[in-house]
């Protein structure tokens, strides 16, 4: 393009020469270059400005069809997509190892009113209580005369109850879909469950929330719909819980116990194959909490993972056991046990003043010898024993899933001075649940190998801490198995189940200090069977006393081990374990073809 | 000709029509169908949540203990106990009746169990 000269050469020598301005020339070359500059700018705004109005067009459009389309269209559910299962319930499942049911969800339904929309309130009123007696007529009559426009009536009624109160014919009652949680085994395992309540309701349906037990530490998993409805499979055992429930009442019954506690665990993954704790309740009730005074006497109360109890004389095998595992002492090392003994102005005696001179570390455990366990825990000295302590467990609360396992933190003492040491050797000053203790057992018999107790079936653990050496826990519960062969446990021997086991007797302490003469909890700990440890049992009652050939006798030796050998004699063969025994099998004869006979003891 | 391929075409146009129109009913009542049978399932699933709840609760450890002593006289049922352990060669075994053989049926043939059948004991075919 030829550029226009502003001041061209001809036409200002022309302009000179008529005496023109050749200024003006310049302006209006000037004012022509501006005005195609104007022009070429105008050009492309306009084309720019067609673009973006037809991409709005576009746009709005858009919009706008897809508006008529929603607004001319009959809206439908996309039916064709969801072929998978649908949820059916809000809550999963419970069952046992075995998967029978422990909690399930049964739809009933809740009753609520609106009165405004009533015919005849007296009448509804007093048809209402006819049906359900626990209401009271005047107040049903205040609320559906009154201004109120809903009133819950019930929450949760069966189906017979609603057809009675569809009879009644009043429109102005209504029935609200509820899904309820369901214990249909009554009060067994009533603690593990714990039990459930409703949380936020609305008429149309209503959130069921778990409030103790397994139901509350697993509420989020229950609840969440990416299980697909998938049961929470417990470790336990049905049928062991049951009879454990049912031996465990009647032992605490003949025993004169105001409570008693059993748990049964698996020794190689720390299953927990049944946990009783008596008294208890129906979760499908659940009490109310106590309020004031000791909650031990609740039956919400969870004696086997919230109680703390000083667990006397089964803590003896745990400084034994450690001393063997450092070459301290071996199991025929002769120890002194002359009693009384003193440590600073504390005198330390055995069992009513007996006085057994000099013992083998065998019979300390045999015998229960408080002194020779203290001589044994100060070979160890202070420190040692109190990170074995520490390394089994006992200084925190078990990593069970319950929603009150971490109120069952034990009672450990802050300072550690030679005579704490001394009385928490034999199982003193230290308060823990049994569930601490059967999980120390339960490492003590699984090769020293720690133990972490689970309510879960088949989940994968990673194998525990080594905290003995196989050697010394072998040699460990061949003692505990001495102690029934010959010593205080004796009552608890039931014949081919080799049961190992720790009597332990500990006065109870009193709430303002010191202890308590004529109360105490009697434990028994134990193993079973004793060449190839399969299960623990720990059983423990409450202020229990017997009489016995001499007199009244709270020992655990004639209370807690009878009952643990009714136990064990009950459940092992639920559990599958056959009896060892040197005789033969008993024959049975076999019968005739065509007469059959149930094979019957 | 012209006036033939007009006609064909309407022709055409119509029947496409009237197929996609049942086509489009025959949709709606697959999909309808579909929605029944599985508000049906959810009813029978919720169904058989309630029985097995009845089931368990019928089942359950306290009922049948009082049923075994009701029962007492007639079942004499005890807690099982370790002495109940036997040798298998101990177990009575019920004898399986012998199948009807067919007519015409080889004698000597050795009668063949059915598919997941467990193989024959010794102890079952000696009395």
């Amino acid at each position: 393009m030829i550029r226009t000269p502003l001041r061209p050469l001809a036409r200002i020598l022309r302009a000179r020469e008529t005496g023109e301005n050749p200024d003006a020339i310049e302006a209006e070359n000037r004012a022509q270059r501006h005005a195609a500059i104007q022009e070429r700018a105008r050009g492309s705004a306009r084309t720019r400005l067609f673009f973006m109005s037809c991409a709005f067009a576009l746009a709005f459009g858009t919009v706008g069809a897809k508006m008529g389309v929603l607004a001319a269209s009959q809206p439908s559910e996309p039916r064709v997509q969801t072929t998978g299962a649908q949820i059916i319930s809000q809550r999963a499942d419970i069952t046992d190892r075995h998967g029978r049911v422990l909690a399930t969800n049964l739809l009933t339904h809740s009753l609520y009113a609106h009165p405004q929309q009533m015919v005849e309130p007296e009448r509804a009123a007093r048809e209402l209580v006819r049906i359900f007696p626990d209401l009271e007529v005047e107040r049903l009559d205040k609320d559906f005369t009154g201004k109120r426009t809903f009133v819950w009536i019930k929450k949760k009624i069966s189906p017979e109850q609603m057809q009675a109160v569809h009879d009644i014919g009043e429109p102005g009652l209504l029935f609200g879909p509820r899904e309820m949680r369901l214990y249909p085994n009554g009060h067994i395992a009533a603690h593990i469950l714990g039990g459930a309540t409703f949380g936020k309701e609305d008429v149309a349906s209503a959130e069921v929330v778990g409030v103790a037990g397994v139901e509350k530490a697993f509420d989020h998993w229950l609840r969440d719909p990416a299980n697909d409805g998938a049961p929470l499979m417990l470790s336990l055992d049905l049928t062991v819980q049951a009879a454990m429930e049912e031996v465990l009442g009647n032992g605490m019954k003949v025993m004169n116990a105001k409570g008693a506690t059993g748990i049964l665990m698996e020794i190689k993954t720390g299953e927990i194959v049944a946990m009783a704790s008596l008294p208890d309740f129906d979760p499908n009730d659940r009490p109310r909490p106590l309020l004031k005074g000791d909650p031990s006497d609740s039956p919400l109360f969870n004696r086997a993972v919230q109680g703390q109890y000083e667990l006397g004389s089964t803590f003896k095998i745990f400084p034994v056991a450690q001393a063997i595992d450092l070459k301290l002492v071996s199991p025929t090392t002769m120890i002194n046990a002359k009693a009384p003994m003193k440590i600073g102005k504390y005198l330390i005696n055995e069992f009513r003043g007996h006085n057994y001179g000099t013992l083998s570390v065998t019979d300390i455990i045999v015998k229960s010898s408080n002194v020779g366990t203290v001589r044994v825990a100060q070979l160890l000295g202070p420190d040692r024993q109190r990170d074995f302590l520490q390394k089994l467990g006992f200084f925190d609360p078990t990593p069970i899933e319950m929603s009150e396992a971490p109120t069952g933190k034990p009672l450990v003492p802050k300072r550690w001075p030679a005579v704490t040491s001394a009385t928490v050797a034999f199982g003193h000053g230290l308060a823990a649940s049994p569930l601490h203790l059967a999980t120390a057992y339960a490492t003590v018999a699984n090769g020293g190998k720690r133990v972490m107790p689970t309510l879960i079936h088949d989940r994968s653990q990673r194998g525990g801490e080594q905290v003995l050496s196989p050697e010394a826990a072998r040699i460990a519960v061949q003692m505990l198995r001495q102690v029934v062969v010959r010593g205080s446990g004796r009552s608890a021997n039931v014949e081919g189940y080799e049961v190992a086991g720790k009597t332990g007797t500990a006065d109870k302490p009193r709430p303002t200090g010191g202890y308590y003469g004529n109360k105490v909890v009697s434990t028994f700990a134990s193993v079973f069977p004793a060449s190839d440890p399969q299960y623990v049992l720990v059983l423990s009652l409450d202020e229990p006393s017997t009489i016995g050939a001499g007199g009244e006798s709270r020992t655990a030796g004639a209370t807690s081990a009878p009952v643990a050998a009714e136990v064990i004699r009950r459940v092992a063969p639920l559990l599958g374990l056959r009896p060892s025994t040197e005789t033969q099998l008993p024959m049975v004869e076999r019968p005739l073809p065509d007469r059959l006979k149930l094979v019957s003891n | 000709m012209r006036s033939v391929l007009y006609l064909l075409t309407a022709l055409s146009v119509m029947g496409l029509a009237f197929w996609a129109y049942r086509e489009n009913y025959r949709t709606q009542a697959a999909i309808s169908e579909m929605s029944d049978i599985q508000r049906q399932i959810g009813r029978l699933r919720e169904d058989l949540g309630v029985l097995r709840a009845e089931w368990a609760y019928l089942n359950r450890p306290g009922r049948l203990r009082q049923l075994v002593d009701l029962n007492f006289e007639r079942l004499k049922l005890v807690p099982f106990g370790s002495d109940q352990f036997v040798d298998v060669g101990q177990v009575a075994f019920p004898t399986p009746k012998a199948p009807e053989r067919e007519p015409g049926a080889d004698a000597d043939m050795p009668v063949e169990r059915p598919a997941g059948f467990p193989p024959r004991r010794p102890q079952e075919s000696t009395p």
